[in-house]
């Protein structure tokens, strides 16, 4: 028996013991999970499953716009990285609201726009050196500050998601009725929402991508939101459900990042994906409950 | 396939030197060559003198293995007699420029003649081809190679100064023969198991071999790849074991990883290395001898407290 716990302890919690930095990525990757999976939920919800992708090519002329004004500071490249996808999200959502043009459409061209900016921007700043790999960092390298900033815009989504909640459901679900109701004037506009629900989403993917690399960020936004979905009917079981998977996956794929020497971030959504793969088949809304559920035939 | 680009350097040379020689009888201004980075730049100056007009593709603090030409860049090529490159694979984009650009001059490749060292195979990958490392000028006995190879290259292209470029290229042989016994020098203090080193890029092949220090730039810790748990977990873990201090990041690279493997180990992290590119002119590793005396310094102080 007290083998068994030794082995479990080695194998689960020891290298998490031994080693800060494991336990710095833990807390950046646990505190993204909790706040960005639940965006996701919203964004699969509104049909917006792949804007994740596309803000994570808007923030870069704000990025590099950040780092030629101040080198390689975490604040000014985070700030400039808000900037600019705010900026496209909602130029996207401006151009599709007096156009006949859908958001996604728009989103489309506006995140083409700004990817061609910010590489012409680096470029043009003369210094050759791999910015992607300076812009974008990996779970293991977090430092305090950047701990910070993840803790930080994780506290403070999480406590906007939870004030603005019901308004930002109705608008998803139903923004007529929202419009309708008999909430105050400014409370019925659905854009406001929508902003607001948008910002969110960047400031998560920006605190993402400066601590745990592009791929994380997104993906530890989308693939336990999409999994999520098949589990529930509820929005709320839904939303603790993507919370779940994404800090089980980050756990687990940061233990195999350890244990089997393979590159910390692909691993962990690696795991996110295996989840999903699970979920597809054995959840409620998968495969294997859809078959066996099927009425027999009547001969 | 190299025998090729040899052969095509050749004829491409022989046409130049045929078609060119009679305007450089005549011509007093200097000739325009173009190095691929600021290392080879720094050298085709001192050898060149007054002679010839440098201008650099990949400048200071600047990545060479990153570098995407600009068209610019082909037409600074393009005005050149000579396009100086350290070739093994160093600068892979480099013949292609040439060749796009339609470029007819003479190509040098600088590093010709030197021995070249093979990548030490990655621990824990399998797919292990040695790649050949191109940072020859980390041993100052390959530049001297570097410096005859220019100087040939430039007499060829204008005799009239072959005695000047002669005479410059002995002059700084004997400044890096200096720098050579500058470095034995400066390392004989240091004790063989004390002569350990971390850095964040495994550019220092030559260096180590000629010095006898062992570098120890882990797979993953450099820039190009992301990192695994283990690899982190396995290098905090020598630092502590072999007390390792000397810990160093070079001009390129991003030092946030390495910055907290020192942060959790308690080790301060070294001043900056200058390994592929030279530095800009205010910062100490602006010329070749600068910047390989600066790192001989670093690396001393730095393994004296292993």
């Amino acid at each position: 028996m007290m083998m068994i716990l030794e082995t479990l302890w080695d194998l689960l919690i020891g290298p998490f013991a031994e080693f800060a930095f494991l336990r710095r990525a833990l807390v950046a990757t646990l505190a993204l999970a909790v706040s960005a999976a639940p965006l996701g939920v919203f964004l699969t919800l509104r049909r917006m499953s792949l804007l994740g992708d596309a803000i994570s090519h808007a923030v870069l002329p704000g990025v590099a716009v950040g780092f030629m004004l101040s080198g390689l500071s975490l604040g000014a490249m985070a700030a400039g990285g808000v900037v600019s996808g705010m900026l496209a999200a909602a130029l996207a959502g401006f151009i599709s609201r007096f156009t006949t043009l859908k958001e996604d459409a728009s989103l489309a061209a506006i995140y083409l726009m700004a990817l061609a900016l910010g590489v012409t921007l680096l470029s043009s700043h003369g210094t050759q050196l791999d910015l992607l790999h300076i812009l974008f960092g990996s779970a293991l390298g977090v430092d305090a500050q950047g701990l910070l900033l993840v803790a930080g815009v994780a506290s403070a989504s999480l406590i906007t998601l939870a004030a603005f909640y019901r308004a930002l459901v109705l608008e998803t679900f139903d923004p007529v009725f929202l419009a309708a109701s008999g909430a105050r004037r400014w409370q019925r506009r659905g854009w406001l929402w929508q902003q607001l629900f948008l910002m969110l989403v960047v400031i998560n993917l920006v605190a993402g991508f400066q601590t745990l690399g592009t791929l994380m960020a997104v993906g530890l936004m989308m693939l336990p939101a999409v999994s999520a979905r098949l589990w529930h009917e509820s929005l709320s079981a839904q939303l603790l459900n993507a919370s779940a998977q994404a800090a089980l996956a980050g756990v687990a794929g940061l233990l195999l990042s350890y244990h089997l020497d393979t590159p910390s971030g692909p691993t962990i959504i690696g795991c996110a994906g295996l989840l999903y793969g699970v979920s597809l088949l054995v959840s409620p809304g998968g495969w294997l409950p859809q078959v066996l559920k099927r009425p027999h035939r009547v001969g | 396939m190299k025998r090729r680009t040899t052969l095509t350097c050749f004829a491409l040379s022989a046409l130049a030197a045929s078609s060119l020689l009679p305007s450089l009888a005549t011509a007093t201004e200097p000739l325009p060559v173009v190095a691929s980075f600021s290392i080879l730049a720094d050298l085709v100056q001192v050898v060149g003198g007054d002679r010839v007009k440098v201008s650099t593709l990949v400048g200071p603090d600047a990545d060479a293995h990153a570098f995407e030409p600009k068209p610019a860049d082909a037409k600074a090529i393009l005005g050149a007699k000579l396009f100086v490159i350290n070739g093994l694979a160093f600068e892979p984009w480099a013949q292609k420029l040439a060749k796009s650009a339609n470029y007819q001059g003479q190509t040098l490749l600088a590093s010709q003649g030197i021995q070249p060292r093979h990548m030490p195979p990655e621990p824990g990958h399998t797919h292990g081809h040695a790649e050949t490392d191109p940072h020859g000028w980390q041993d100052p006995r390959n530049v001297i190679l570097y410096v005859k190879n220019i100087a040939k290259s430039l007499s060829s292209l204008d005799p009239e100064g072959a005695s000047s470029y002669q005479k410059n290229s002995e002059t700084y042989i004997q400044e890096l023969n200096a720098l050579d016994q500058f470095a034995k020098d400066q390392l004989a203090a240091i004790p063989q198991p004390k002569r350990q080193v971390i850095t964040s890029h495994d550019a220092f092949g030559y260096f180590a071999a000629r010095y006898q220090i062992r570098f120890l730039a882990p797979q993953g810790i450099n820039a190009d790849t992301e990192p695994s748990a283990k690899e982190v977990a396995q290098l905090i873990r020598q630092i502590q074991r072999d007390k390792i201090r000397a810990v160093f990041v070079e001009n390129m690279s991003n030092p946030k990883l390495l910055a907290q493997i020192t942060k959790d180990t308690g080790v301060t992290l070294g001043p900056k290395l200058y390994v592929d590119a030279l530095s800009s002119p205010s910062e100490p590793g602006a010329t070749y001898l600068k910047m390989m005396r600066h790192n001989v310094t670093q690396l001393v102080a730095g393994m004296k407290l292993n």
